[in-house]
């Protein structure tokens, strides 16, 4: 994606949906629809003013089509890449290379899920696969659980430091109002957990929730003539390495790796640069494996690198600052709601949980089983 | 062209049927190729060769998953020796017993009545 131009467009607007446990029979459709309408007036534009369109789900399998009805717009331009949870830093990167073709102006970013009203698996159906689910993998997490497996016999990672992960978000989550968790968690009590797959217990898992949102994506020039401070995109790269675990080349090194390279490019930046990291953490295992892909840290060092607070408020390095899919929310699909917290951290609105030093984001979306990686790096003006 | 007579996972099942676990090998990349497909994922060449492994392997990472009802359970990826990897479980085995570099080898098991029958694997030394 050499082709995409550094600062080119912003991120103009972003809101979440209603998140957690929303009101009974709200849709998925609905809660793209409340993100939207909260993302436009969160920068000043309206529904007549959006002429891009984009959308992915589990819960409606011709997501973009349903909301272009829901809405009654006619985009000129409409994307609906399924990637899974990092769908919609997919999006950001097409929406981008859309703007800068003029193929549209004003392109939107929407999700929603309602799989804790509905149920996991009436949310999100499992394929068969003649190959694995004999075995019957507890999908997604099983998958997850192997490459953990790995990274504690290469790397000596311990169980401990998985944990100091989940211990992390949940302080994070503490400081945030819209976070599910409202509890402080310690490492002894993530290890007395209910076991779910070895090595993880249910807290070293994402949560199962309801929730949506949208971001606003225009030209700079445009987003600078809108109500808040742009969140200039600096850089957008991908890496998908593989669809099913037993394809996975290496359990220890993801396609965040080609993901984040290819982004840094873009940006003309390095992970030295960053001062927030809003990453895709479904399981502890993935905030260590993407710290160490994105440059944080050398590989194999995740596990100390995320111990002693270090990713904690007050820590060295924030990450997750909502409080993650661990300990904030975690719809399924969860990806847009990091892009979300970015925005708000590069504009100081964050309270509580605002970071000093905000220039520089790195959002790394996951999706599958560490499948498809996508980085966006946002910037404050100061970057540009 | 004519339709393929039979598809690759029907070959695959076949050679369990005959107690064979059979991988493809592509000749363009001179490695084996795992799961079975049309075509090769090294080079694009529709040039696949069946073999049979010879069964041995070792654990490459290993989750032992803890169902809301019933015993634990082993999950694995065994790397073959012919170079491939598939998911697969250790029987004979304490679940939380298996370890990666485990020695392994493969056995058809038969789930019997729809279920076709699967490669399952066991300590090699037992």
């Amino acid at each position: 994606m050499d082709g995409l131009k550094r600062g080119a467009a912003a991120i103009a607007g972003a809101a979440e949906s209603d998140l957690g446990q929303v009101a009974d029979g709200m849709s998925p459709m609905d809660l793209c629809a409340q993100g939207i309408s909260r993302a436009l007036a969160d920068c000043g534009l309206a529904l007549k003013d959006v002429d891009g369109l984009f959308c992915a789900m589990t819960q409606q399998r011709m997501s973009i089509v349903s909301l272009i009805e829901y809405l009654g717009i006619a985009p000129k331009f409409i994307g609906s890449s399924m990637t899974g949870g990092s769908s919609f830093e997919f999006h950001v990167a097409h929406a981008v290379a859309a703007i800068q073709a003029g193929l549209c102006n004003v392109a939107v970013i929407a999700y929603g899920s309602t799989q804790r009203s509905v149920g996991r698996k009436q949310a999100s159906q499992r394929e068969v696969n003649p190959y694995e689910t004999p075995f019957r993998p507890f999908l997604p997490a099983s998958a997850y659980a192997l490459a953990a497996s790995r990274h504690m016999h290469q790397y000596g990672t311990t169980r401990e430091q998985l944990a100091a992960v989940a211990v992390a978000a949940r302080d994070w989550a503490l400081l945030n109002p819209a976070a599910w968790e409202k509890k402080p968690l310690t490492i002894e009590a993530v290890l007395a957990s209910r076991m779910i797959s070895y090595p993880f217990t249910v807290r070293d898992c994402c949560l199962v929730t309801d929730g949506g949102g949208a971001i606003v994506i225009t030209s700079a020039e445009r987003a600078k003539s809108l109500k808040k401070p742009p969140a200039y995109i600096l850089g957008c790269g991908h890496g998908v390495t593989h669809m099913n675990i037993s394809s996975m080349p290496d359990l220890t090194v993801t396609g965040a790796k080609a993901a984040g390279e290819a982004a840094y490019k873009i940006a003309k930046l390095s992970a030295k640069d960053v001062d927030v990291v809003e990453l895709y953490d479904a399981f502890t295992v993935n905030t260590i494996l993407f710290l160490e892909d994105l440059g944080f840290c050398r590989k194999g060092e995740g596990g100390a690198f995320v111990s002693g607070g270090n990713i904690a408020p007050k820590g060295g390095l924030p990450v997750n600052t909502n409080g993650g899919g661990l300990s904030y929310c975690h719809p399924g699909m969860y990806g847009l709601l990091i892009l979300i917290e970015a925005v708000r951290q590069l504009r100081g609105e964050c309270g509580a949980r605002q970071v000093a030093k905000h220039d520089v984001a790195m959002v790394h979306g996951n999706g599958g089983v560490l499948s498809a990686q996508a980085s966006v790096i946002l910037g404050t003006g100061a970057t540009v | 062209m004519p339709n393929a007579a039979t598809s690759p996972l029907a070959t695959y099942i076949s050679h369990l049927e005959k107690g064979e676990l059979a991988y493809q090998f592509s000749p363009a990349a001179n490695r084996a190729v795992f799961f079975p497909r049309v075509i090769c994922p090294f080079t694009g060449s529709d040039t696949l060769e069946w073999r049979i492994s010879a069964g041995r392997g070792s654990v490459y990472a290993t989750t032992v998953v803890y169902p809301a009802e019933g015993a634990p359970f082993n999950v694995a990826l065994i790397d073959c020796d012919e170079g491939f990897r598939l998911m697969n479980r250790v029987d004979d085995v304490a679940p939380e017993q298996v370890k990666i570099g485990m020695r392994v080898k493969f056995r058809v098991h038969r789930p019997g009545g729809e279920e076709p029958p699967m490669p399952v694997f066991s300590p090699e030394a037992a």
